[in-house]
């Protein structure tokens, strides 16, 4: 690697100046004032947890543990726990502690924005070592907006590591403050101290910025700060990410990695917090006091060789990170691709890998998210310039693109253009949005367009069609300010759904004229394959700068938008939607969110309707759409639990259509990504093979985030024997290093068996968890249909040689004289069927009931039988018959 | 370029060399802690491997620990910044950066030519 000493750049006019930045701190006023004793961590753990309450009353178990408690002003609560033994065992750390400390502050009824919904942020026993790769994570949960659910997600950066080496193993954020606030932990004052923060930013590559000039002495001190924020976006929107900042030394810059999903930044911005800062100085290798540090250094050594070696033949991460793979999924047609209607693109080669790394994201610098990440995915573009919102104009540091945002924010909405792809990236960073769930909600809002479903009236005039970059950028610019019809989108798809169902659905006057009677749907089919005209604009957006420098003016932009309408009518290949009145069932499944939960509703239109004409209510008198629409919206609508599906297509792998839908927090592919194993080496060809899969790795992964690790180091570099190894999709001398590190660290032998233990009693706690929050049975696991096959016509032709040959084949039907509407419902059917048979197989696998409830008996085996957790069971184990009768049990029957 | 010349040819393999640098730098004559090192070839006579200086090391510290010395061209090591992550050794595909576990920084020749002094056979010198 070439040796780069300074990346140039000049970020920092986005701030004031020194002087400006102290005047402001000297604003804030002190809530509240902490001082902490000093420990010294012990085999990776400081034996105690930081409980901080903003404000507010509530009701919370959580409290009573408290071992100091100390109260500032404005009802500011800050205070100590213990980490007992028992938390060790059944919970081991990271996102164990999270779980368990989130289940102590909760009720079965809280909601995400309630006071005593709690955001907890751990860093695992094993966080922080500097000598392995992807060492350096933190485990951030709440109660999820999107899901209603204990929601977990894991993120790089320094705030993990610099949090516990200040002496604590856990953060929990609770309370709602009266005003904005932010916290400072000082790790080497031991000082915790919770103030209010009126005048700085709250768009993070600014805040972030601020906050490390504000709490550093001098230059080389800001290396030392780490600060947890979110953005003005999550304000408005269901999706908000929280980031997690570093100081980049080679572009004297901060850097941001992001706790993208379920929206917990929505609960963090919820609570009036602008940001956590950490600040710790005099960083070392020992700090953990790992037993045996030889061990940690050899792991660490055979690692950083294989990456040396071996990086630029199989993977080239140090390039491009996750990104290398936009052009290898294209090529295995696993690429979402307009709303997951394909899984390839013949455009897909403008937004390959290697466009970014010649043109945007800078090369031979150490991208690590944490020290000891000699895979350094973690790629920024320097000096990009953008293009629209209120940073137009500025030259920026985008943290990316990785592959989720390539998909997400590029192919997954039809955007094949890099540009728009990195200021997408950038904004939903800045202002806290989740990228993979900003493409997957706005893609189907696309789809919707497009289908006819909702119209331009009801978008407020934003163009919704496939490879809209302005759109895209638009709909959070929107976000921000809290107006306009990206204030829906952000309530992510379920909520579009709801909302698109009881509020829209019929194309509007105005449309019908121009397109003279042609079909709605016709617009979106003849746009795939083709270069999208360049003129896609919105109406509203056309004072805009830069298209007038691109020579656009009102009439113009208009005026293609209705010539490519015209010129695009023709074949109506969507049309044949099945209605499938099963799917319908799961609709009444939905929880209907009241009103007053979406307190920024935005105004200008009835929310119930008073159309008399509205003749399909299904007792529902204000759903203004029918009933076979809104089954068409459930089908292609790519959610599960609430969550949006992240950026795979998994229609030909059976496995992965499980490992999403079975995933405990919703469709994230941090359990489990088995699409290669399952259908490219065909390596687990029966439902038990499968099932096994669906055990060991979302186990195996799970305890990643137990222990503050990445996955990544795991398996994206391999070690070069590993082809010949038993079971080489586990990477058995990788899960080797991983237990001779959890050795160093802890002097305790680990091994597959324990290993397993520790993860499975986590998992199936927060399967119970998700239980008491009212999901978690077999019906909440039911995926979109567009998850397992093709739902329309357009895709099953799309894909027809193939389809046809798995119906002879595989199904037993002769396609031969069949029409496709018909060969795709045997084919669905089939699926459906076949889906089925999965979860019976992968429920028992896991011990759960065919309800999908962990058993009695399960907990028993992994020592989890604590009555609490029996409570949420009992009721739903004796409705199914699954309570055992035997004396044994006596203990836990009420 | 300041930088530590071998002669493998003349390498007798004493092994004084390593002591001398692990005793000059870290107050101990385990031959583990030496920045050079000898080792006997399967085909007779000796390999030293010591750090040439090219630079390779510093692309991937994060920490800008490692820097060449701008009037020497030597590339040393600040250990008040270094953070110990070992990558500089792995990156070193000659394998002339160094680890001890019980050392909490990584360490390499920087040309102080003490072994050069002490080399009974003229088998390093130091060139500018």
């Amino acid at each position: 690697m070439e040796f780069v000493e300074k990346v140039p750049n000049d970020y920092r006019h986005h701030i004031a100046e020194r002087s400006e930045i102290i005047e402001l701190r000297a604003k804030h006023k002190t809530l509240a004032t902490y001082k902490y004793n000093p420990t010294i961590i012990d085999k990776g753990y400081n034996h105690r947890s930081l409980y901080i309450s903003v404000g507010g009353t509530f009701d919370t178990y959580d409290q009573a543990m408290l071992v100091t408690r100390h109260e500032g002003e404005s009802g500011v609560i800050i205070g100590e726990k213990a980490v007992t033994e028992f938390m060790k065992e059944k919970f081991v750390g990271g996102k164990g502690f999270d779980l368990y400390h989130l289940w102590n502050s909760v009720n079965a009824n809280t909601k995400w924005n309630a006071p005593e919904n709690n955001v907890v942020i751990s860093p695992g026993p094993l966080c922080g070592i500097t000598q392995y790769p992807g060492a350096g994570k933190s485990i951030v949960c709440a109660i999820s907006p999107l899901t209603g659910l204990p929601f977990d997600s894991n993120v790089g950066g320094f705030f993990g590591p610099f949090f516990k080496f200040a002496g604590f193993d856990t953060l929990e954020l609770q309370g709602i403050a009266d005003e904005e606030v932010i916290i400072f932990i000082d790790g080497n004052n031991h000082m915790v101290t919770v103030e209010t923060a009126p005048d700085i930013a709250l768009d993070s590559h600014i805040l972030c910025e601020q906050l490390h000039e504000m709490f550093s002495d001098s230059a080389e001190d800001k290396q030392n700060i780490s600060v947890v924020a979110s953005g003005r976006a999550a304000e408005h929107s269901y999706v908000g990410c929280l980031n997690f900042s570093f100081w980049d030394k080679r572009r004297n810059c901060v850097r941001i990695k992001q706790a993208g999903r379920g929206g917990m930044g929505t609960v963090f911005r919820h609570k009036n917090i602008k940001a956590v800062v950490v600040r710790f100085r005099g960083l070392h290798g020992g700090l953990n006091n790992p037993v045996n540090k030889g061990m940690i250094n050899a792991a660490g050594i055979r690692l950083h060789n294989e990456m040396a070696l071996y990086d630029t033949k199989q993977n080239n991460m140090r390039k491009i990170g996750t990104a290398n793979i936009i052009e290898v999924m294209d090529r295995y047609d696993l690429l979402p691709t307009h709303n997951y209607r394909y899984g390839a693109h013949p455009e897909t080669p403008k937004i390959a890998s290697k466009v970014f790394i010649e043109k945007y994201v800078t090369q031979n610098v150490p991208d690590g998210c944490w020290y000891g990440c000699s895979m350094s995915c973690a790629k920024a573009a320097d000096n990009f310039e953008l293009r629209t919102g209120a940073y137009k104009g500025s030259k920026v540091c985008v943290d990316g693109p990785e592959y989720e945002n390539a998909g997400g924010l590029g192919s997954n909405v039809g955007c094949f253009d890099p540009h728009w792809i990195l200021e997408a990236n950038f904004y939903c960073d800045t202002y806290g949005i989740d990228t993979i769930s900003h493409g997957t909600m706005t893609a189907f809002a696309q789809e919707c367009y497009q289908r006819g479903l909702i119209n331009l009236d009801d978008t407020e005039g934003l163009d919704m069609r496939w490879g809209n970059g302005f759109t895209l950028n638009e709909l959070m610019h929107q976000m921000v300010a809290g107006d306009g019809f990206g204030v829906i989108v952000g309530k992510g798809v379920r909520q579009q759904k709801r909302i698109f169902a009881e509020r829209f659905g019929k194309p509007s006057a105005e449309f019908e004229r121009m397109l003279s009677g042609r079909a709605w749907q016709s617009l979106e089919e003849p746009t795939i394959g083709k270069a999208i005209p360049t003129a896609h604009f919105n109406k509203h957006l056309i004072d805009c700068e830069f298209l007038k420098s691109e020579g656009y003016d009102d009439e113009k932009v208009l005026g293609d938008i209705k010539g490519t309408m015209l010129e695009n009518g023709g074949a109506n290949n969507d049309s044949a939607f099945i209605a499938q009145p099963k799917r319908w069932e799961k609709i009444e499944a939905i929880p209907m969110i009241s009103r007053d939960e979406i307190p920024d509703w935005p105004t200008g239109k009835p929310y119930y309707s008073t159309d008399p004409d509205c003749a399909y209510t299904n007792g529902r008198p204000w759903i203004k759409m029918t009933p076979e629409q809104v089954a068409e919206m459930e089908d292609f609508g790519m959610e599960n639990k609430g969550l949006e599906y992240s950026e795979y297509l998994m229609k030909e792998s059976l496995a992965q259509q499980g490992g999403y839908a079975l995933c405990n927090k919703g469709p994230q592919h941090d359990e489990a990504w088995l699409i290669f194993m399952d259908m490219v080496n065909n390596q687990i060809p029966t439902f038990e093979d499968k099932a096994e899969a669906l055990h060991y790795f979302p186990m195996f992964r799970t305890w990643f985030g137990l222990l503050g690790l990445c996955k990544l180091p795991w398996n994206d570099v391999t070690p070069i024997n590993n082809k010949y190894e038993k079971e080489p999709a586990k990477i058995p001398e990788h899960v080797q290093n991983y237990f001779d590190i959890y050795e160093g660290v802890t002097g305790i032998k680990h091994d597959e068996a324990s290993m397993v233990l520790q993860s499975e009693r986590v998992y199936t706690f927060q399967r119970i968890f998700i239980l008491r929050m009212g999901s978690g049975q077999r019906k909440h696991d039911i995926p979109p249909g567009r998850s397992l096959g093709p739902i329309t016509v357009s895709e099953y032709l799309s894909r027809e040689e193939r389809y046809d040959k798995q119906l002879k084949d595989i199904i037993g039907v002769n396609p031969e004289g069949k029409t496709p509407e018909e060969k795709m419902k045997i084919t669905m059917d089939y699926r459906w069927d076949q889906f089925r048979q999965l979860v019976d197989a992968v429920y028992k696998r896991r011990g759960w009931t065919p309800n999908g409830i962990p058993k009695l008996e399960k907990l028993i085996e992994i020592e989890m039988d604590i009555p609490c957790l029996v409570d949420v069971i009992r009721p739903h184990l004796k409705a199914e018959g699954y309570w055992p009768s035997g004396v044994d049990y006596e203990k836990y029957d009420a | 370029m300041k930088k530590l010349q071998t002669n493998p040819e003349k390498c007798t393999g004493c092994g004084i060399c390593e002591n001398v640098c692990a005793k000059t730098w870290h107050k101990d004559e385990s031959k583990e802690k030496s920045a050079i090192r000898i080792k006997a070839k399967e085909t007779g006579g000796y390999d030293i491997a010591v750090c040439d200086q090219c630079g390779d090391c510093r692309a991937m510290c994060s920490m800008m620990s490692l820097m060449t010395d701008k009037k020497t061209g030597v590339v040393r090591l600040d250990k008040k910044t270094c953070v110990g992550c070992l990558i500089c050794v792995a990156e070193c595909l000659r394998g002339y950066m160094f680890y001890h576990d019980e050392l909490s920084v990584p360490f390499k020749c920087i040309a102080c030519g003490i072994c050069v002094k002490s080399c009974p056979s003229g088998a390093i010198s130091i060139i500018e």
